[in-house]
């Protein structure tokens, strides 16, 4: 190939990355899924070497492994065969690294090396692991550092504009409560709309409320902030949760328990942050469910056979039960969604085509199916999406704006009083006040 | 099993003054904390937080030394101790600091196992309750984690106390556990989960490829030493025909056997307590407001019984 092509494209490639740094540091969301995708990305591309070019890698980085002694390969060699499902025939060729166990985070995660006293025997095929959990760190630490310096930067007409443009641009709608539709929804609706307009996931939560008069911290949040994106306002959501909790407990309780939890999803109490409603793609594939637990994705976080037996109960007609599990086989969650939606609902105009990104997305689609509405124009597949920036408060504050307020106008529970404080994520404050 | 009327939660306020004049052992408890004092700012930059009485919570409290400790502990008397990170700063003076610049930094490695997540496979109790029959659960639940973080991790320094009330803690004070990232501390506790899914899902463990990974296969032996003891005697797992239906829908599975006994009694850990490098956790040596109970120190193999 071409040397100057080589040459530009790495230009590009190294820019690009130092571009992407700037605008996905500011906040805990953005650099978790920069770093994600930079992750994968990198173990794509260190796939692809070969075996000499890996070689060349890792000596050029100081990360020089060298395998374990046949000797002590053989005398844990049941342990690595069960380990790494392997077979004994590709065993003997197989070398083998012994390292620290903080080394090769994401193997352990997925239980897939085998482990003992500290140390991790990491076959030559999963060395990228290695190379991976350094350039997190590395990376991590650089995220960091990064949006430190950011403030800093004597200039705000040049890039500022452009990165906080850049990380938005591939939003689509992230339902937070920028939308005007605050109020439109009133608690004493919500019964009639989960039956007509709520995607499956909200539908479980709501009928898990209706039916326990209590939903479990993960359930509150994914279904509490939904309810915010439809235009459920502060004083209906604490109307619903409140007298819905109270068939199980008085009001004290809920006081003290729960209605920080609800004010803070609004941006009341401390961070202010302006959190937004999960899409889809977050409760697929973070937040799974625990026991207890109603919220996550039916599509993805139900025993297949139970999904086929409630989709029948819920009389959408055999085809459609058919397309949806046989989806649902297939991991794609979000089209089985659909085939619910396409069921439930009268069908698209003509030319219209829908794509489930988001429950509050499938909420509006259904409520402008229903009414009747065309759409303007031919409808674009969404383009991939990453999280929204929150829109916190700058990360460089005086220590008097900093400060959270200790008085409450109301006759606020004591409990929650004081010195909260800023806390580094508020969820982790949250998930253990649940009683 | 203790007779639990004869704690009257009205008595705590009198009656934790005492404590913490009296028996609080605050020498060895600074004495953990403080590391040998290794850097020297570990002790005076570790959070605490304290429930008052009428549930006043008040958090980034720390101290200099143990003496400050003492005098502090007694002047308040909390009802609830909770110990957080170490980090970049002093907790007391957070507000004096760029938000971005005070940062947790170490934390003992943790872990939460509550009794009231195994609700839907005990048939004795349910909630905070906790009797003979379902006791075994915690010392499973020990036995099988504490194996794993010392012969699989190496880790040496474990501490494991009973909540007060419904479950069991386990602190890991090494070095490397401290010192490790949220990453590390998530990966811990996903590989050692092996019961996942929410009340949708029948069938929470799946043991899905041809080999046992073996800590898999070192598990399910400990479960299997208990289980006829635990499931059959004291639980009566199969014992009627509502219990039976719901073995009846797990589809066969190569393992399945071992994936029934491990759904009835493998531990089930809170992963958000664990990833969390700022996670504050009660402190060992509370006493829990609405049992009166001592936050008792098990050791490992097969704990008393401390309810």
């Amino acid at each position: 190939t071409d040397s100057n092509t080589d040459a530009e494209l790495l230009r590009f490639d190294v820019t690009s990355h130092f571009i992407l740094r700037l605008a996905y540091c500011k906040s805990e969301e953005l650099k978790r899924w920069f770093l994600q995708q930079e992750l994968d990305f990198f173990k794509f591309r260190f796939n692809n070497l070969t075996i000499d070019q890996k070689q060349e890698f890792l000596l050029a980085n100081s990360l020089d492994y060298k395998p374990i002694s046949d000797e002590e390969k053989s005398s844990i060699l049941s342990d690595l065969m069960a380990a790494g499902g392997r077979n004994a025939a590709t065993m003997d060729t197989q070398e083998f690294f012994k390292v620290p166990f903080t080394e090769v985070f994401d193997l352990i995660q997925r239980r897939r090396v085998f482990l003992s006293r500290g140390y991790a025997f990491v076959p030559r095929d999963d060395l990228v692991s290695i190379v991976i959990t350094h350039y997190r760190t590395q990376l991590s630490h650089a995220l960091a550092m990064t949006s430190r310096a950011l403030p800093h930067l004597e200039e705000d007409n040049r890039l500022l504009p452009m990165l906080s443009g850049l990380s938005k641009r591939y939003l689509g709608e992230d339902y937070g409560t920028k939308k005007n539709n605050a109020g439109q929804v009133t608690a004493d609706m919500i019964d009639m709309l989960s039956r007509q307009s709520f995607p499956l996931c909200m539908q479980q939560l709501h009928q898990a409320c209706r039916r326990d008069h209590h939903l479990r911290h993960g359930g509150r949040q994914q279904y509490g902030l939904f309810l915010k994106g439809i235009g459920l306002s502060l004083e209906e959501a604490m109307k619903f949760w409140k007298t819905e909790f109270m068939k199980m407990m008085d009001g004290d309780k809920f006081d003290k328990n729960y209605s920080y939890n609800i004010r803070h999803n609004y941006g009341k109490e401390g961070k202010r942050a302006d959190y937004t409603p999960y899409s889809c793609n977050k409760i697929i594939m973070s937040n799974a469910p625990g026991t207890g637990d109603n919220h996550g994705c039916p599509f993805r976080h139900t025993d297949v056979d139970l999904l086929a037996q409630k989709l029948r109960l819920a009389n959408i007609g055999k085809d459609h039960v058919e397309k949806a599990i046989s989806f649902v086989k297939g991991g794609h969650y979000q089209l089985a969604c659909k085939s619910y939606f396409e069921a439930t609902h009268p069908p698209l105009p003509d030319g219209e085509d829908i794509s489930i990104n988001h429950p509050n997305q499938y909420f509006d689609e259904s409520r402008r199916v229903l009414s009747g509405e065309k759409k303007e124009g031919p409808r674009l597949s969404q383009p991939p999406r990453t999280p929204a920036s929150k829109s916190t408060q700058p990360s460089q504050n005086t220590p008097q704006s900093q400060s959270s307020n200790p008085t409450q106008t109301q006759g606020a529970p004591s409990s929650q009083l004081s010195e909260l404080g800023e806390m580094e994520d508020d969820d982790d404050l949250l998930a253990s006040m649940d009683s | 099993m203790t007779d639990k009327s004869s704690y009257d939660a009205a008595l705590l306020p009198d009656l934790l003054p005492i404590y913490y004049k009296k028996l609080f052992p605050y020498g060895p408890y600074f004495k953990w904390l403080n590391y040998g004092g290794v850097p020297k700012t570990y002790f005076s930059h570790r959070e605490f937080s304290f429930t008052l009485k009428d549930d006043v919570y008040i958090r980034y409290q720390s101290f200099s030394d143990q003496q400050e400790l003492e005098k502090e502990i007694q002047k308040r008397c909390p009802y609830k101790i909770d110990i957080g990170a170490i980090f970049s700063h002093k907790p007391k003076e957070h507000k004096t600091i760029k938000a971005a610049s005070f940062q947790a930094q170490e934390k003992e490695l943790v872990f939460d196992i509550d009794m009231t997540d195994y609700d839907d496979v005990r048939t004795c109790c349910s909630g905070a309750d906790i009797c003979d029959k379902c006791w075994p659960l915690m010392q499973i639940a020990i036995k099988i984690i504490d194996r794993a973080l010392k012969e699989d991790f190496g880790f040496e320094h474990r501490l494991w106390v009973y909540s007060g009330r419904r479950g069991v803690h386990c602190w890991v004070c090494d070095e490397n556990a401290r010192k490790l990232s949220q990453n590390g501390r998530s990966a811990i506790a996903e590989y050692l989960s092996l019961v996942k899914g929410g009340d949708q899902q029948t069938k929470k463990v799946n043991l899905d490829s041809n080999s046992l990974h073996p800590f898999i296969r070192k598990s399910v032996e400990i479960v299997k030493e208990r289980f006829d003891d635990y499931a059959v005697k004291k639980q009566d797992f199969m014992g009627n025909e509502e219990r039976q239906k719901k073995q009846r829908e797990f589809k066969i599975s190569k393992h399945l056997t071992e994936e029934i006994m491990l759904q009835y009694s493998y531990p089930r850990l809170d992963v958000n307590v664990s990833k969390g490098v700022n996670h504050l956790l009660k402190s060992p040596f509370c006493i829990h407001p609405k049992t009166g109970k001592y936050f008792l120190m098990v050791s490992s193999g097969y704990p008393v019984v401390p309810y």
